[in-house]
C-alpha cells in the first residue's frame, strides 16, 4: 500500500513522517514515537483511553486516521506540561485526590479533563460529568475523579 | 511514621498520570515478534481439523502454532487440570483457541489468522444448566459422566421438619446474569527467552505466582525456568488470573519456540470472547419465619452455569454456600449449591465471589419477610442479624472480633434517613412523572480464603546500609493501591520516613508465593506479613544496638525515624543505627511470614469455622423510577463498611465508590447476551458499564473496630464494596414502584406501571 507524507507537531516538536492510509494516530503515536501514555482500550472510540489533544481539542486516537492529521497539533499525556520537570497541575490534582487506580484511563482523564477546564474554568459537577462521558473507569466509580477535576480547575487558574 | 490524615499516598500515582508507567503492552524489546490468536466459529464440535498450511505461507508469518506444538500440558486449571490452552480434537464454547499465529508484525500476524482454516463436527449446545441436569443432556465434560460439575450442601438442623411448622413461608426465586469484568486494560504479555534458559514474562495479570503455574505446565518446565514480573495491571477485579495466565502462557509458548522475544496483546473482542465471567446463578429459597419476626428455617437450591472448565466454580459456590443466607441467624438451614457444565462462557472468579448472587435474593427476602410481618425492614435485619458471640449459619461463633452489623446498619441508615424516607416512598403512585424510593441492604462477608483454600503469605524487609528500605510481600499491586499500603504499614510501625522505602519491583523469583491476590485478602494477609517481618527486625535491631543505647534489648524503641531507648535522651538516628549495624557485621533484613487463623469445614453438613473474621458492610439508595419510560434514575448512596481499620483513607473511599459502581452496573445496566453459547456482541459498547452521567452522589462511611485477628487490625474493602448495592437498588426500585423485580438486570416496563 502506498504511504503518504504528513508532517505532525507532537508535544511541541515537528515531524515529518510516511504513514500507510489506514494507520491509526495512536499507532502512530505508541508505535512510532513510543508514546505509550494513550492506550488501547476498546477500539472503537467507546471507552477513552486512547484520548490526546488535536489542535487543542480532546479527540480519540484510535478513531482517527494519522493522514487526516497531516499539519496538526498533537499533544499526548506525556507532553501535557509545559514545563519537563513538573507535572501539569490537572496531573497534580489527579494525584493529590486519589483519582489514580489501576491507571489505565488515567491519561484519557487527565487529557479530557483539562481539555474541559481550558474551555471553562470553574466547572459544575455536571459539566465534568458531561466532558467525561466518553472516558470510561472501572476502578473508581468517578468520584474521586470528578474532585480531581475540581481541584485541577482551581490550580490551574492559580498558575 | 503516619500519612497525615486526608492525604493519600500512592507509590505509582506520578507515574500513571504522566504516562511514564508502563504496562505490558507498552514494552517492546528488539527483535520482538507478535503473536495473535485464532478462534473458531463453533461453540461445541468434535473431530477439529486445523490447516495451517495457508497461513504459514502468508507474508511475515514465523509459525502458527497449534495443540500439536505444546511441549507440556495442553490442559492446566486451579483445581481440576482441564482448561484446555489450545482446542485439541474438541471445542468446547466460543472462547476455545485452536492456534496462535506468530509473525515479524502483528498486522502479518492479523491477516495470516484469517488464512487457517477450521474444520470439525458441531455437537448439539448445552446451554441451560437447569436442563444439563437431565439424564437426557448430551455430557459437556468427556471426563465425567455427568454435568454436575460440583455440589456444595449445608445440612443444620432440619429444614424442611421446620418449615412446617412456620407462621409464615416465604417462597422466592431469583435470577442473575453473566457479568463482565470489563478492566480497561485488555490482556497482554510479553515473553523474553533469556540467555541462562530463563523464559522472563511480563503481562497484565492479578497473579504472577498463578500465571507461573500455567506457563510452566504449557511449556513442560520447572517452575524456577520462568521468571514472571508484573507490569502495572490495568484492573484485574477476579477476572485476570486464568485467562490473563493462559494469554502469558501462549507467548511464552511462541516465545520458545522462535527463541526470541514475543508480544501477544489482546483486542477488547477476544478479551470478551475468551476471559471468563461471573457466574449467573438461579436461587429458589423457601424461608420459614415465626410471628415474632425470627427466621426459623431456611431451605434453598442455587444453580450456577459453570462453563465448560472448572476453573475456582467450587470455590465460588463455597462461599455462596457458606454465606447462603447472608448475615443472619437461623438454625435450620437446608442448602444445594450446585454448579453445572454448558457450552457457555467459561465462568470463574469475579470480585463479590458467589456472594453477589446470594445477596440480591437474600436482600430482597428481608425486606419482603417485613413487609408480610408488617414490621420495619430496620426491626426485621436487627432481630435476625449476626451478633457479638452470636452464631452464623455454620455453626461459627463469633466471639474473636467485633460483630459490628447492627452499629453499621444503624450509621447508614441514619445518615440517609431511611426509616423517615421510606414512609414517603411512592409504591406506584405519584403525582408527577417521577416515583420515588428508597432501599438498603446489609451483609458480611468472610475475609481471605477461609476455608477454601491454603491461606500464607510473606513478606522481606531489606535496611540497606545507607538508611533506604526495599520491601517486597507476596501481594501484588491490581490497581487497588497494595503496594502502598504495604509501605505505608511499615513506615508507621518502625517509625521511619516513607521517602526511605521503596517497593521491590514483583518478580516471581525473589519473594515466596503468597498466593494469589484475590478474596479481599490483599491488606490483611500482606500486612499481616508486613507486620511479623517488622517485628522480627525490630528485635533483631534491638538485641545488637541496646548496647548504644545503654539500655536492655526490651527497652529499644522506634519512632521519629530513630531508633532509641527508653527516654528520649539515648537515641540514635536510623542512619546511624544502619551504619551500627554494618559495622558488627549484621544484616538488617527480615523474612515475616503470616498464616491465617484456623477455619474447619464439613463437606457433608456445610458447618464450621469457615472464615477467621467477617468485615460488616450496609448500603443504602435513593431512586426515582420515570412513570412513562421504567428509567431508573439512581439519586444517593450512602455505604458504610467496618474494615477493622483503614490505612490509606482516600483508597479505601475510592474502593468504596469503585465497587459500588461495578454493582450498579450489574444491577442496571451490564447484559452479556448469549444465546446458545454465542455472544451477540463483543464490544464495550453493547455491554454497558456505569459511565460517570449515570452515577449518583456517594457518600462512603469507614468504621472501624480494629480486628485482634488481623496483625495490622486492618481487614478489606475490594469485594464487600459490591456485593450488596444490587438488592438495595431492588429494594428502592420495589418501594417506588410497587413491584418487585427478581431478575438482574432490574429492567422496569412502563407498562407494568400502568
Amino acid at each position: 500500500m502506498k504511504k503518504l507524507p504528513i508532517e505532525l507537531t507532537i508535544n511541541g516538536r515537528a515531524h515529518e513522517l510516511l504513514v500507510s492510509p489506514k494507520e491509526t494516530l495512536l499507532n502512530v503515536l505508541r508505535e512510532r514515537f513510543h508514546l505509550t501514555g494513550a492506550k488501547y482500550g476498546c477500539g472503537i472510540g467507546e471507552c477513552g483511553a486512547c484520548t490526546v489533544l488535536l489542535d487543542g481539542l480532546p479527540v480519540l486516537s484510535c478513531q482517527l486516521l494519522a493522514v487526516m492529521c497531516n499539519g496538526k497539533k498533537v499533544v499526548t499525556i506525556e507532553g501535557l506540561s509545559p514545563q519537563e520537570a513538573a507535572a501539569h497541575p490537572m496531573q497534580d490534582s489527579f494525584v493529590e485526590e486519589g483519582a489514580v487506580q489501576c491507571g489505565f484511563c488515567t491519561p484519557g482523564m487527565v487529557i479530557s479533563a483539562t481539555a474541559l477546564v481550558e474551555e471553562k474554568s470553574e466547572p459544575t459537577t455536571e459539566d465534568i460529568k458531561v466532558a467525561l462521558r466518553g472516558n470510561l473507569c472501572r476502578c473508581t466509580g468517578y468520584e474521586n475523579i470528578i474532585r480531581a477535576v475540581k481541584t485541577g480547575a482551581r490550580k490551574m487558574k492559580e498558575v | 511514621m503516619k500519612i497525615p490524615s486526608g492525604k493519600v499516598f500512592r507509590n505509582d500515582a506520578y507515574a500513571k498520570v504522566t504516562g511514564k508507567a508502563k504496562y505490558s503492552d507498552d514494552l517492546k524489546f528488539f527483535n520482538m515478534a507478535h503473536a495473535v490468536p485464532v478462534y473458531s466459529d463453533y461453540i461445541h464440535a468434535e473431530n477439529l481439523q486445523v490447516d495451517t498450511g495457508a497461513a504459514e505461507k502468508s507474508a511475515g508469518v514465523l509459525k502458527v502454532i497449534t495443540a500439536a506444538d505444546v511441549p507440556g500440558s495442553i490442559r492446566f486449571g486451579q483445581i481440576d487440570q482441564d482448561y484446555c490452552m489450545f482446542a485439541e480434537k474438541k471445542i468446547m464454547c466460543a472462547g476455545d483457541v485452536v492456534a496462535l499465529v506468530v509473525a515479524e508484525q502483528r498486522s502479518q500476524a492479523l491477516s495470516a489468522a484469517e488464512k487457517v482454516v477450521i474444520s470439525a463436527d458441531p455437537l448439539p449446545v448445552v446451554s441451560d444448566p437447569e436442563a444439563a441436569l437431565s439424564p437426557e443432556s448430551p455430557i459437556v465434560r468427556e471426563i465425567e459422566n455427568s454435568n454436575l460439575m460440583n455440589h456444595h450442601k449445608m445440612r443444620r438442623g432440619d429444614a424442611p421438619q421446620e418449615l412446617k411448622n412456620c407462621d409464615i413461608v416465604l417462597q422466592e426465586e431469583f435470577s442473575t446474569q453473566f457479568i463482565e469484568h470489563a478492566y480497561m486494560e485488555p490482556e497482554s504479555a510479553v515473553c523474553v527467552p533469556r540467555q541462562d534458559g530463563v523464559m522472563e514474562v511480563y503481562g497484565s495479570m492479578q497473579h504472577p505466582f498463578s500465571t507461573r503455574r500455567f506457563v510452566g505446565a504449557l511449556l513442560g518446565e520447572p517452575l524456577s525456568h520462568i521468571e514472571v514480573y508484573q507490569p502495572p495491571t490495568g484492573g484485574g477485579f477476579g477476572g485476570k488470573d486464568d485467562t490473563a495466565a493462559i494469554v502469558c502462557a501462549r507467548a511464552a509458548l511462541a516465545a520458545r519456540l522462535l527463541n526470541r522475544p514475543v508480544k501477544l496483546t489482546y483486542t477488547r473482542e477476544w478479551s470478551i470472547r475468551e476471559s471468563y465471567k461471573r457466574h449467573p446463578y438461579r436461587l429458589n429459597y423457601k424461608v420459614g419465619i415465626e410471628k415474632s419476626g425470627r427466621v426459623k428455617a431456611v431451605q434453598v437450591r442455587m444453580i450456577s452455569d459453570g462453563g465448560p472448565y472448572l476453573s475456582v466454580s467450587p470455590w465460588v459456590n463455597w462461599r455462596s454456600t457458606a454465606q447462603c443466607f447472608g448475615p443472619y441467624t437461623v438454625d435450620n438451614v437446608h442448602a444445594d449449591v450446585l454448579c453445572v457444565a454448558t457450552n457457555n462462557p467459561v465462568t470463574g472468579a469475579m470480585r463479590g465471589f458467589g456472594a453477589p448472587q446470594v445477596n440480591f435474593a437474600v436482600e430482597q427476602i428481608s425486606d419482603i419477610a417485613a413487609e408480610r410481618l408488617g414490621i420495619s425492614p430496620l426491626e426485621y435485619r436487627r432481630i435476625n442479624m449476626v451478633k457479638q458471640d452470636g452464631e452464623t449459619v455454620t455453626g461459627q461463633v463469633l466471639d474473636t472480633h467485633t460483630v459490628s452489623m447492627e452499629q453499621v446498619m444503624d450509621r447508614v441508615a441514619g445518615e440517609i434517613a431511611y426509616e423517615e424516607k421510606l414512609g414517603r416512598c411512592s409504591r406506584g403512585t405519584s403525582e408527577g412523572d417521577e416515583l420515588y424510593g428508597v432501599g438498603l441492604s446489609i451483609s458480611y462477608r468472610g475475609s481471605s480464603l477461609g476455608a477454601e483454600g491454603m491461606d500464607f503469605c510473606s513478606s522481606v524487609i531489606n535496611c540497606q546500609f545507607d538508611g533506604s528500605i526495599l520491601l517486597e510481600t507476596g501481594i501484588h499491586e491490581n490497581g487497588q493501591g497494595a503496594e502502598s499500603v504495604m509501605l505505608m504499614l511499615l513506615a508507621e510501625q518502625l517509625g521511619v520516613r516513607l521517602d526511605r522505602i521503596k517497593y521491590k519491583r514483583s518478580s516471581t523469583s525473589n519473594v515466596p508465593d503468597g498466593g494469589t491476590t484475590v478474596a479481599t485478602r490483599g491488606t490483611i494477609m500482606g500486612g499481616g506479613a508486613v507486620t511479623a517481618a517488622v517485628q522480627k527486625l525490630k528485635q533483631l535491631m534491638a538485641d545488637n544496638l541496646y548496647d548504644v543505647l545503654q539500655c536492655r534489648p526490651e527497652e529499644v524503641r522506634f519512632a521519629d525515624d530513630h531508633v532509641l531507648g527508653p527516654d528520649s535522651d539515648s537515641k540514635i538516628t536510623w542512619d546511624e543505627a544502619m551504619q551500627h549495624l554494618f559495622l558488627k557485621r549484621v544484616y538488617p533484613y527480615a523474612f515475616g511470614s503470616f498464616q491465617a487463623p484456623d477455619v474447619s469445614w464439613d463437606e457433608e453438613t456445610g458447618q464450621g469455622d469457615a472464615y477467621f473474621t467477617y468485615v460488616y458492610s450496609c448500603q443504602a439508595v435513593e431512586l426515582t423510577v420515570n412513570k412513562s419510560t421504567g428509567k431508573i434514575k439512581l439519586q444517593n448512596v450512602v455505604a458504610a463498611h467496618d474494615i477493622g481499620r483503614a490505612v490509606n483513607r482516600a483508597m479505601v473511599l475510592g474502593q468504596m465508590y469503585g465497587g459500588i459502581t461495578q454493582g450498579i452496573g450489574m444491577a442496571l445496566s451490564e447484559d452479556l447476551e448469549i444465546e446458545n453459547g454465542k455472544f451477540a456482541h463483543l464490544d464495550l459498547n453493547h455491554y454497558k458499564i456505569p459511565k460517570a452521567r449515570e452515577l449518583p452522589e456517594m457518600t462512603g462511611i469507614i468504621v472501624e473496630n480494629p480486628d485482634p485477628q488481623s496483625p495490622s487490625k486492618a481487614k478489606g474493602i475490594g469485594e464487600p464494596a459490591l456485593e450488596l448495592i444490587a438488592p438495595a437498588i431492588a429494594n428502592a426500585v420495589y418501594n417506588a414502584t410497587g413491584i418487585r423485580y427478581r431478575d438482574m438486570p432490574l429492567k422496569v416496563n412502563p407498562e407494568d406501571l400502568k
